[in-house]
């Protein structure tokens, strides 16, 4: 019989513990308890207003919660070993723009109190980290898009931070920078650091977390790796996935009374074997809908997400 | 129309917007009538420091027709000290008050002067003649001083202008003879050169403008005397202190720019605090500020000639507690406003008003006693007052503790005022 460990707190990069954050009427966070292993890539996936960002907000210490603890190695959040030990990315492009990439750099490396001979280095890295050296000089209001993405990633890591939350880091950038920076936070995981990464693209989860929670509402819905939560949501089963010519209110009620979820004019059904197709198709012959196409996959992040919300992930 | 349409609801959706245009224009013209159109009812007066040391029947009568003139303020004595009455002034204690400030003008009226108290032409030899005293920075109030004087004479002394009239008939008519008349046209004559030689602009004695009037008067500066340009030094601070509050609240602004573009979050998530971030702005803002007035008056010295090498001690004082109150002041707006586009019209109306009752637009003297004293609400009219005193009085640095007194508690006030309104941007 296996026996749970409890790991103790300060040896935990970070550890969230009942947080609720309210904003008016509307509760942001909804009591939220994750933890984070050392060397760990913990991704939040949720639609935008989830409460992604207020959860990572509060764990840097931009927001004070109305409930719940956050430790990072077991020091309170907003300890200075804390905040040293901690890099927040966020999701803002949060440079001076009429600064050069370098002086950007000294300058939040400075805030964070590194000395001198500290910051030259941490620069360095940074710059080369971010392949940035060659327009280390430039200011940053003359950079692209994806070229400031980079920088405001480095800045947030220019004191060395053990645990690194990134929140949203990709937003508006094209596929192609994209993919620098999935380089990047992948070389970053190479050297052991832990980190939290929020997201709404499941493909970006997939590609780079080991364990994925998903948001909704404020709360955590799931947690897990990614086989994990596909097997807890669907076990064995797989996914049909159907499109008909012309969609109405019969097509609704049809989906609904085979236990299918209809989202932007694709019926989604859960099967155990596929021999199940044949059933469904006969049905809906017979039910009098035209099926355009239908297919068979895998349950994927979505799927999960789908089935667990009522919801698609972008929504 | 579809592009009116859309800046009309972006208008009424920005409610800061819209209370800037709308209801700060009519409460700053508001602001404006209430000052300057009650000037009707305060009719600014004009303080002067009178010193009688002739006690003599015709000075009293002088003395007297000053008091009763409601455009003057006639202070024999200084103010009482705890209730405690202070002598008269002497032409010395009368002349220090000059220079300390206390009023722009002082007449002295002479032991002797009334045995002869009126001329009518050029004064005797050796007869003792009324000296003003006055500072050059205020340009009006000699003038109308001067002009009053006459005036009193003719309206407060009938039995001395009469008694004089008949001294000058015995003298130069008594009875018209043909020599009489001889002696009448000559003085006449002598007057109608005097007058062309003064139209011709070849009378030597400014000091003696007044030669000619019922009253003799010698006028004196006793402030300014030896300065190269008289109003320079006051403009130099006038309009510094004016743009140091715009270069403030520009300064100041970058916390709003950092807000809004998520740069002061991160900085707040380092190592720096709110207090430590807002002490470095107001360094910097006191930097910036202290930078503009040294390049102000290396400019007012090498153009204009103003004396700053030899008041170096007493600019660094004023230009420091200056660019503090200043500096902070520029906090206290930005923390105010929500975003740049409400910091913008807001700072323009607010320094301008401070800016128009302070002082740095005219000087002060030419307002109202009531405004005179609104003026002192404002950073300008003491920082303008503290200049004045190093540039104009050649005051000793001791003399500048009222100034910076107020202009260091006005900053220290300020900066809490902006620590406690920064709190929204601590955390959410």
């Amino acid at each position: 019989m296996a026996v749970a460990v409890s790991i103790p707190s300060s040896l935990l990069p970070l550890r969230v513990e009942g947080l609720v954050k309210r904003f008016g009427e509307l509760t942001a966070v909804n009591g939220i308890t994750l933890e984070l292993q050392s060397g760990e890539c913990l991704g939040l996936l949720g639609p935008n207003g989830a409460g992604k960002s207020t959860l990572i907000r509060s764990i840097v210490g931009r927001i004070i919660p109305d409930a719940g603890t956050v430790s990072v190695f077991g020091d309170p959040a907003d300890s200075a070993g804390a905040r040293m030990a901690l890099g927040w990315v966020p999701q803002e492009l949060a440079l001076y723009p009429k600064l050069t990439c370098r002086e950007n750099l000294e300058s939040f490396g400075q805030f964070h109190g590194l000395r001198r001979d500290e910051l030259k280095t941490a620069v360095d890295w940074c710059l080369d980290w971010a392949a940035l050296t060659d327009r280390a000089d430039e200011p940053v209001q003359h950079l692209s898009g994806g070229m400031k993405r980079r920088l405001n990633m480095a800045a947030g890591l220019i004191h060395r931070p053990k645990v690194i939350l990134m929140d949203e880091p990709t937003v508006g950038v094209d596929p192609q920078a994209r993919n620098r920076i999935f380089e990047m936070i992948e070389n970053l995981r190479g050297e052991g650091v832990s980190m939290i990464y929020t997201t709404h693209y499941m493909e970006e989860a997939e590609r780079l977390c080991d364990r994925i929670a998903i948001i909704d509402h404020g709360r955590i819905i799931a947690l897990g790796t990614k086989d994990e939560l596909v097997r807890n949501a669907f076990a064995s089963r797989s996914e049909v996935l159907a499109r008909f010519a012309k969609t109405d209110d019969s097509v609704a009620a049809w989906v609904k009374e085979r236990g299918g979820i209809l989202e932007n004019g694709i019926a989604r059904f859960t099967i155990d074997h596929a021999t199940e197709i044949t059933g469904l198709l006969d049905s809906a012959v017979s039910a009098g809908h035209e099926l355009a196409d239908i297919s068979l996959r895998k349950p994927n992040l979505e799927s999960v997400f789908l089935q667990l919300t009522g919801r698609e992930l972008r929504d | 129309m579809p592009i009116v349409r859309t800046a009309l609801i972006a208008l009424r959706r920005d409610r800061g917007a819209l209370a800037l245009s709308f209801i700060l224009p009519i409460g700053f013209f508001s602001i404006f009538a209430v000052i300057f159109g009650g000037q009707r009812d305060t009719t600014p007066k004009v303080s002067v420091l009178v010193v009688d040391e002739d006690h003599s029947a015709a000075s009293e009568s002088l003395v007297r027709g000053l008091e009763r003139e409601g455009s003057l303020s006639v202070k024999r004595r200084p103010v009482s000290k705890q209730g405690a009455e202070q002598p008269e002034y002497t032409a010395a204690t009368a002349e220090a008050a000059l220079k300390g400030g206390t009023a722009p003008v002082a007449l002295i009226i002479p032991s002797g002067y009334g045995k002869n108290p009126i001329s009518f032409g050029a004064p005797q030899p050796n007869q003792p003649t009324i000296q003003l005293l006055k500072d050059s920075s205020d340009m009006i109030a000699p003038q109308v001083i001067a002009g009053l004087l006459q005036k009193v004479a003719m309206t407060s002394m009938p039995d001395i202008m009469a008694e004089q009239g008949s001294k000058y008939l015995d003298e130069y008519a008594g009875g018209f003879t043909p020599e009489q008349k001889r002696r009448i046209d000559a003085g006449l004559e002598e007057l109608r050169k005097r007058e062309s030689a003064e139209s011709s602009g070849q009378e030597a004695a400014p000091a003696d403008s007044n030669r000619g009037m019922p009253i003799p008067v010698t006028t004196r500066d006793v402030v300014g005397e030896n300065k190269n340009n008289k109003m320079v030094s006051f403009y130099a601070a006038a309009i510094g202190v004016m743009f140091l509050l715009f270069t403030a609240s520009g300064a100041g602004g970058s916390l709003l720019d950092e807000a809004e573009s998520g740069t002061l979050d991160r900085v707040l998530s380092s190592h720096v605090t709110m207090g430590t971030l807002l002490a470095g702005k107001l360094c910097y803002c006191v930097l910036l500020a202290f930078s503009q007035l040294v390049l102000m008056f290396t400019w007012a010295w090498l153009v204009f000639k103003v004396d700053f090498l030899g008041h170096i001690p007493g600019f660094v004082v004023m230009g420091l507690s200056t660019a503090f109150a200043v500096g902070a002041f520029g906090m206290v707006l930005a923390s105010i406003c929500r975003t740049r586009a409400q910091l913008g019209p807001l700072s323009t109306l607010v320094i301008l008003l401070m800016s128009s009752i302070g002082g740095s637009m005219f000087p002060r003297y030419f307002m109202s006693e009531a405004m005179q004293k609104a003026g002192l609400l404002t950073i300008n009219a003491w920082a303008i007052d503290g200049f004045t005193k190093v540039f104009w009085r050649d005051e000793p640095i001791s003399h500048l503790w009222p100034q910076v007194l107020v202009l260091l508690a006005v900053g220290i006030v300020l900066c809490a005022i902006a620590r406690r309104l920064a709190r929204r941007w601590e955390y959410s």
